[in-house]
């Protein structure tokens, strides 16, 4: 299954009439919004957290330069070795040299969305490694070979039987006939398959979820414990992430991961949070020889200066597509790239050209529930508004909304034609509505009359009668 | 605005949009009706088309630029302006501003609009001290649907359920789900008929299990578009936008029903 965001009508339709996937996004609906409703409940102020969230994401941006020195240093000082990319192809070469160098087999992974964005995964076993995903839903989708549609719950679009079929075939050639099994059984079967690949990695691959530049360290997040057995058993840990996950301070750090957490799964922690600084130290009874942070720009100290700066502060929560309905109508693979939901909608426009993802800022009805839950308060409508103008700038828009727009402009502008125009069209529609009041099937509105009626005007318009009111009214 | 009386405070410039004033005149008559029984003398102002929401959503700045022109022109020197639509409201009280962000003087003119441009329910509970009496009648249980944008950009949610608690012989019955977008999204639901399907199909859903008899809201877009949803499926809930409710003219035909 090759997704593409050019594709994203196709593969929102395909998605409509998927009632497997459905059934998938109708359970995670409403788990995940209760999730949070709950979790931001033991914050007194939860709205002052967002704001302090936001503060500090803005203060971290304007001075990311000196925050990003400050951090190699900080990397350096504790043993570790920092690699600038400028791009997904530098990275993925970055990230096989070191492979190579460690003279890497077996490489355990765990869940990164840097790592999806650079597309590590297809460079590495084209190099001959064996790849394994550890964070369970990134195993489930490995073993199904799908992108993740989620950046924080990949295989949400998995249900339970689907993942007893995977099982089935990955670890017992069908022999269990695709049973319907219990989650906790699904869940230690890939706990053991998974310890014999922890324990026999060479290289482990983390992403971060924030880089501390006083300290040099970087902050993992998980609910399964899966990045700190990728990260302290194997002889090298590298690390990838994007240059905008850097804060000044661990205070910082501690601030955000109290909204990471709530923002995420209601969670006021996840169940591991590790701060990791540098490769193993003499005294340390445990981890990796080596430790290397790859820091990647691929566009960002280019958003970093334009109008769209404001979604650089984004802290991965999924927030704003567990909230989002278009995003629970249609699932993240119709998004066709790695990120979905709204905070995908601006950044794969910004990632692949506006020209490439004509659909993604349109494909929303602004109206901000996203915004109104993220916790850096960025303002995805806005932004997502803000590419539709520069699409309409850089005649990217279709041109059936172009001359849709230009019509009604140029009646909006003359009220007289405008009322006899609507007039008409109020007479034309009261007719088609006929004995009914409203009509079945529209000329030049078959995309609402597909599915609803369309209700024909009530009366004469609301200037006319409001004319026949005041003549009335008036004293003879 | 050659009349002096424009300028006294009791003196209501009602903006009607372009929905109301094709499809659902009555929703006017129902805001002057509400805004006269609150003590206020109402304008029309000539010349209204558009407030170029479709424009500056599709992205087409110049054209939003110039129809806010008009009306900020149309609706200069009155004390208050009202709009029975949360999103018509919206865009002139949270997006006029940004428009101008570059041309100070229409910026000045757009911020002093956005100080006087009230939705109709925040109007009338905010500013005109609504419920003082009962009003109504209207039988029936209701339930209300908050439309995206007066909720967010202007913060209206407890406005209208305080006026309905006011009305006779109404019960209002929340359903789940009530803040959650119907799928209308202005030409969202032209463009992207598939998606926009299944969220009003959600939304009737909801409407259904609360077993209101009445589904209310604010603006018309999302309404026509969830009773539309509604009638195609033979659900029998009938759609009145908020105002119809208040003035007590819901005992006329619903949206998308003929008249009798």
């Amino acid at each position: 299954m090759q997704l593409s965001p050019e594709r994203f009508r196709s593969q929102a339709q395909a998605a409509l009439r998927d009632p497997t996937l459905q059934q998938a996004l109708s359970r995670a609906r409403s788990g995940f919004i209760d999730k949070r409703r709950k979790g931001i409940h033991d914050i007194a102020d939860f709205e002052a957290l967002r704001e302090r969230g936001r503060r500090i994401r803005d203060l971290a941006l304007s001075q990311l330069d000196h925050h990003l020195e400050q951090l190699e240093s900080a990397v350096r000082a504790a043993g570790g070795q920092v690699h600038w990319a400028e791009n997904d192809a530098q990275a993925r070469e970055i990230i096989l040299g070191l492979c190579r160098q460690a003279d890497a087999q077996r490489v355990t992974k765990s869940k990164s969305m840097v790592g999806e964005e650079i597309a590590i995964n297809p460079a590495l076993e084209a190099a001959g490694l064996d790849v394994v995903e550890t964070d369970l839903g990134e195993y489930i989708i490995q073993l199904a070979q799908e992108p993740p549609s989620h950046i924080i719950a990949p295989a949400v679009h998995k249900t339970r039987q689907q993942i007893s079929e995977l099982f089935d075939t990955h670890h017992h050639q069908g022999a269990l006939k695709a049973r319907l099994r219990e989650i906790p059984e699904l869940v230690n079967e890939a706990r053991e398959v998974l310890r014999d690949k922890f324990l026999s990695a060479d290289v482990g691959i983390t992403g971060a979820n924030f880089l501390v530049a006083e300290t040099g360290s970087i902050v993992l997040v998980t609910n399964e414990g899966n990045a700190d057995l990728t990260h302290t058993l194997p002889r090298m840990h590298i690390a990838v992430a994007g240059i905008d996950k850097v804060v000044p301070t661990l205070d910082d750090a501690t601030t955000l991961l109290r909204l990471l957490g709530r923002s995420a799964t209601g969670q006021a922690m996840s169940c591991y949070t590790t701060f990791v600084t540098g490769p193993r130290r003499a005294d340390d009874p445990d981890g990796p020889g080596e430790f290397h942070l790859v820091l990647l720009d691929n566009g960002r100290s280019r958003m970093l200066a334009g109008p769209y700066r404001e979604m650089l502060r984004c802290i991965r929560c999924g927030a704003c597509m567990n909230h989002c309905p278009v995003y629970s109508a249609i699932g993240g693979h119709a998004y066709g790239w790695v990120y979905p939901g709204p905070m995908g909608s601006v950044l794969t426009p910004l990632f692949r050209g506006l020209e490439n993802t004509r659909d993604l800022p349109n494909a929303c009805t602004l109206n901000g529930r996203c915004a109104s839950v993220c916790p850096v308060k960025i303002p995805l409508p806005d932004l997502l508004r803000q590419l539709r103008a520069e699409q309409f700038r850089r005649n990217i828009t279709d041109s059936r909304t172009r001359w849709g727009l230009r019509l009604w402009g140029a009646l909006a502008r003359r009220p007289a034609l405008y009322a006899l125009s609507t007039g008409l069209a109020g007479r034309l529609l009261r007719l088609l509505g006929g004995k009914r009041g409203r009509i079945r099937r529209l000329p030049l509105a078959g995309g609402w009359t597909a599915s609803r009626d369309f209700p024909a005007p009530q009366g004469p318009g609301f200037r006319q009668q409001w004319k026949k009111r005041q003549t009335e009214r008036k004293p003879v | 605005m050659s009349d002096s009386a424009v300028t006294r405070p009791d003196t209501v410039a009602l903006y009607v949009t372009c929905l109301v004033d094709l499809f659902r005149p009555g929703v006017g008559m129902a805001a002057v009706d509400l805004l006269e029984r609150a003590g206020y003398r109402v304008e029309v102002p000539d010349g209204q088309t558009c407030c170029g929401q479709p424009a500056w959503n599709s992205g087409d700045e110049a054209q939003a630029r110039e129809l806010a022109r008009r009306a900020i022109r149309q609706l200069q020197g009155y004390a208050h302006v009202v709009v029975p639509s949360g999103s018509c409201a919206g865009t002139m009280v949270c997006h006029y501003p940004t428009l101008f962000a570059d041309e100070p003087e229409w910026l000045d003119a757009a911020r002093d609009l956005t100080g006087r441009t009230w939705e109709l329910t925040r109007f009338l509970v905010d500013v005109a001290g609504l419920p003082a009496d009962s009003l109504g009648p209207c039988q029936g249980i209701a339930t209300y649907h908050d439309a995206c944008s007066g909720l967010r950009q202007l913060g209206i949610r407890e406005q209208p359920r305080k006026l309905l608690g006011a009305v006779q012989g109404l019960s209002l019955r929340e359903m789940e789900d009530t803040d959650t977008c119907c799928g209308f999204g202005g030409t969202f639901c032209v463009k992207y008929p598939e998606i926009s399907e299944r969220m009003v199909s959600n939304k009737v859903e909801r409407v259904r299990e609360s077993g209101a008899d009445m589904l209310l809201g604010g603006d018309l877009g999302c309404l026509m578009n969830i009773a539309g949803r509604m009638q195609r499926l033979g659900v029998p809930t009938r759609a009145y936008h908020v105002a119809e409710v208040l003035a007590g003219t819901a005992d006329g035909p619903a949206i998308g029903e003929k008249e009798r």
